[in-house]
């Protein structure tokens, strides 16, 4: 008897042990169970849950070993402090062992804690409600620790997850029922729980605080958070997009999260409504402030000015605004279902989230405020769409009968 | 029981599980986010209310036969004006920094649902004594929701209990290794007192499976 077969009898064996769930998740990992619906429509798809989460992981692997990259990059800038602007994408400052073994000891343990932790919860509430464990928590565990600091402590971000997924999703009903993204909830409930710890100097760059104050100190300040305060950037263009620059650990690099885009794109995975829609609404909010900026209307000195004066394409590369549009603004559960519906509700995202970067400095992270927004407002979004074209097809049948 | 028969005891301790005015009736939610982010602030509010309810219950039961229908309510009102200035200038003159962190919310007992609610459905109907202990249960129903509430937000939200610091000072380390308690600044916040709320009545209906609603 093969494993299998051996994996299957153990399940029939223990079927109404409460631990079943917990085998149930494990084994589905390996074998597709044998057990077929016996009634209703059958449909075959080979794009179940579980490799539409797969495909949704593969597209962050990149962004995730970059991250890794540059926590340790940013600590050896932050040390030596010799930053040359304009590397090349492929630099050996950049891509070598040393950076890598610095930037996976710091996020490895944020990994394996949110998935730890998050999977955790998920399982006691599959044993309490008696159903199976659901593959939904396996996106949310990867995109957690890339949308947080490097230094955030790992104890906050446990408590987060805890909360996120308890009151994110367990209690709307779980996978598919949430009305918000679950990892953005937890990336809100640290920015209001302890927002010294995810805003500031002291957490997106391992290290910096040990080095302030010294004659090598730069600041370990992401470049909304500099911008917001009018400071001078070092940072060229291509750096932001390659993403040689501090921030969250995989929201910098615009690059790869393109590269992310077009996979999910390509496999009908995320919606390229939605994200080009949300490219528009940044653009446009962009060029409103610029123009604002320009035609004096705002003093050089207004707390405004400097991220008003930002050109506009630059909002794409900075801050988590590509992350959050590609892989958490086209999360299928919390966004529109329509397709009209998502070129509104992505435009919508793209524009608040400038606006909020631009207007709230003490929130430079417009985009997560803006996502969850949306997400409230996703199902009315799609109301009126499909009333909309209710309306329009009973006037077509009206204009027949006439 | 002496005092209570069993029917009066009812009165009392009814609202304060399986008939709580504010998890079960979910009256009274604006004062309860409002002003439990101390605990100070919570247990004020719930002695407060509890005067208001239990004598105006009093005095509305007293009246209930001499009160013209058509316009119970504006006497209603004025009763519980009345009282709630009363307790406003207590708290002003024996209180003034917690009337202070209460602001205007002690103004704002007058139109807690929870008292209107009891002097329309219950003071009116039934006599002093009883409307007493009901305004006494009530009060201490809606009290413990807020008292409960209260001490989790300012534990975890500031650190103390009543003003004195219970859990250790902020870290002051970075690093993911980094242990120590942080101040969760989002219990202060309203929202955190909502899903407080919630909690308390999601394990409240967990363990009592008839209050939930079809």
């Amino acid at each position: 008897m093969g494993l299998k077969e051996k994996l299957h009898q153990f399940k029939e064996e223990n079927k109404d042990k409460k631990w079943l769930p917990l085998f149930s998740a494990f084994h589905t990992f390996l074998y597709t169970p044998n057990d077929t619906a016996s009634a209703g429509t059958h449909i075959k798809g080979a794009d179940d849950l579980k490799r539409t989460m797969n495909t949704v992981i593969m597209a962050l692997i990149p962004v995730l070993i970059f991250g890794m990259f540059n926590a340790g990059f940013q600590h050896n800038i932050a040390v030596n402090g010799n930053f040359t602007s304009g590397m090349s994408f492929f630099s050996g400052e950049f891509w070598n062992l040393d950076n890598f073994i610095i930037g996976a000891a710091k996020i490895l343990p944020l990994v394996i804690i949110s998935y730890g932790i998050g999977l955790g919860v998920e399982f006691i509430f599959a044993i309490l409600k008696g159903h199976e464990v659901e593959e939904g928590y396996l996106v949310t565990g990867m995109l957690v620790p890339l949308i947080v600091p490097v230094d955030i402590p790992l104890w906050m971000l446990s408590v987060a997850v805890v909360f996120g997924v308890v009151i994110g999703k367990e209690v709307f009903g779980g996978t598919g029922m949430n009305i918000m993204n679950p990892a953005l909830i937890i990336r809100a409930f640290l920015f209001f729980a302890y927002p010294t710890w995810m805003s500031g100097d002291k957490v997106w760059v391992t290290g910096a605080v040990d080095v302030a104050g010294t004659a090598d100190a730069i600041s370990g300040e992401t470049i909304l958070g500099s911008l917001a305060q009018g400071k001078e950037m070092i940072y060229s263009v291509s750096d932001m997009f390659f993403g040689f620059i501090p921030g969250s650990v995989g929201e910098t690099s615009t690059l790869l999260i393109l590269l992310g885009a077009a996979f999910l794109i390509f496999s009908k995975i995320g919606s390229w409504r939605i994200m080009l829609s949300a490219v528009a609404g940044a653009l446009a909010m962009g060029l409103i402030f610029n123009m604002i900026a320009d035609a004096n209307i705002i003093s050089e000195g207004s707390k405004f000015y400097s991220l008003m004066s930002t050109p506009f394409w630059h909002h794409l590369l900075i801050g988590g605004f590509a992350f959050g549009v590609v892989y958490m603004a086209t999360d299928p559960v919390t966004a529109s279902q329509t397709n009209k519906g998502k070129w509104y509700y992505g435009f919508l995202i793209g524009f608040l989230s400038i606006a909020i970067r631009v207007f709230n400095p003490a929130y430079p992270e417009g985009v997560m405020l803006a996502i969850l927004l949306m997400n409230v407002f996703a199902p009315t979004i799609d109301h009126y769409v499909v009333q909309g074209n209710i309306k329009k097809r009973m006037k077509r049948l009206k204009a027949k009968k006439a | 029981m002496g005092l209570l028969n069993k029917k009066d005891a009812k009165l009392i301790t009814d609202p304060f599980l399986d008939n709580n005015p504010v998890t079960v009736q979910v009256l009274g939610i604006c004062s309860a986010l409002a002003i439990t982010a101390e605990l100070k602030a919570s247990i004020v509010m719930a002695i407060a209310v509890m005067a208001v309810l239990a004598i105006g219950n009093v005095v509305i039961s007293l009246m209930r036969n001499i009160i013209p229908s058509k316009i119970r309510i504006i006497v209603q009102l004025v009763v519980v004006a009345a009282l709630v200035i009363i307790v406003d200038l207590v708290l002003k003159a024996y209180a003034y920094e917690l009337s202070k962190t209460l602001s205007v919310f002690v103004g704002l007992i007058i139109t807690n649902c929870i008292i209107m609610g009891r002097f329309e459905a219950f003071a009116l109907a039934n006599s002093p004594y009883q409307s007493f202990l009901d305004g006494i249960g009530n009060a201490a129903g809606y009290g413990i929701i807020l008292i409960i509430v209260g001490f989790f937000r300012e534990l975890l939200g500031s650190g103390t209990l009543l003003g004195y610091k219970v859990l250790g000072d902020p870290i002051e380390k970075t690093g993911v290794y980094a242990f120590g308690y942080e101040n969760n600044g989002f219990m202060l916040l309203a929202p955190m007192a909502l899903i407080v709320l919630g909690i308390i009545i999601w394990v409240q209906r967990s363990r009592n499976t008839n209050l939930i609603e079809e």
